[in-house]
């Protein structure tokens, strides 16, 4: 069975560890950080707000989709909430997977999938203060097209 | 009773996290809701107005404006989100 871990906190991620991966399984890891852009020098740090609750649950619902579709070893999913700083990372995805193609596409899958479906809310910081961040129409488009029938992903 | 929760630059312009309403047997859906709330409190009238763009949840599932509501029901309503 695909292990799913996924986690809320407002700890920093950066000293944050897996043991996962290691027992001969999985060929391949792959992990995607995202980090918070200054924007050239515009924003000073952002701010993210969720749902307690739904938000964990609708990344465990999503980490299921990735592995009803690819076959995948483990799933961990885990997103900073509160304020957080130029540079540091805001979200980590690590999937783990006997081969390369599966964990590539699955990872990209659940980023794409979290931007536009997973509650969670930025406020970004600049010389004006605070602002909320406007979804964006190609992040929509960027998750739309694993739902495609016919879509095989970026195949 | 249905309880309506707002996140995020919705939440702000209303005011409150929550509310917890009453509305007549006949708001059977998401947007009959919106359209009861709106009347019925017009600070959530005007905070929807404000935000055209939005999100529901019902007990913490995605939903659509067409959906369901019902006595018990937990309503999220939202901005899109933009997490990752």
């Amino acid at each position: 069975m695909t292990r799913i871990d996924v986690a809320i906190t407002a700890e920093p991620l950066e000293s944050r560890l897996s043991s996962e991966g290691r027992d001969g399984r999985s060929g391949a890891e792959v992990r995607f950080s995202g980090r918070v852009r200054d924007e050239s020098g515009q924003v000073r740090a952002l701010f993210l707000e969720h749902y307690p609750g739904m938000t964990e649950r609708a990344l465990r619902r999503i980490g299921e989709h990735a592995r009803e579709r690819w076959p995948l070893n483990a799933i961990e999913m885990i997103h900073r909430v509160g304020e957080i700083r130029v540079g540091e990372e805001i979200v980590r995805v690590v999937v783990w997977a006997g081969h390369r193609q599966a964990a590539f596409e699955a990872c990209a899958f659940l980023m794409d999938v979290l931007k536009s479906q997973v509650p969670l809310w930025k406020k970004e910081l600049t010389d004006d203060g605070w602002h909320w961040v406007e979804a964006r129409e190609r992040d929509a488009e960027a998750a739309a097209r694993w739902m495609a029938p016919s879509s095989e992903g970026a195949r | 009773m249905i309880e309506v929760v707002f996140f995020a630059a919705l939440r702000e312009r209303v005011g409150e996290d929550s509310l917890r309403v009453t509305p007549p047997e006949t708001v059977t859906t998401v947007a009959a809701l919106c359209d009861w709330l709106a009347e019925q409190y017009p600070a959530v009238g005007q905070a929807l107005d404000a935000t055209p763009r939005r999100m529901v949840a019902i007990n913490e599932q995605l939903a659509e404006p067409d959906s369901a509501v019902a006595d018990g029901d937990t309503v999220a309503l939202f901005p899109p989100v933009t997490g990752g």
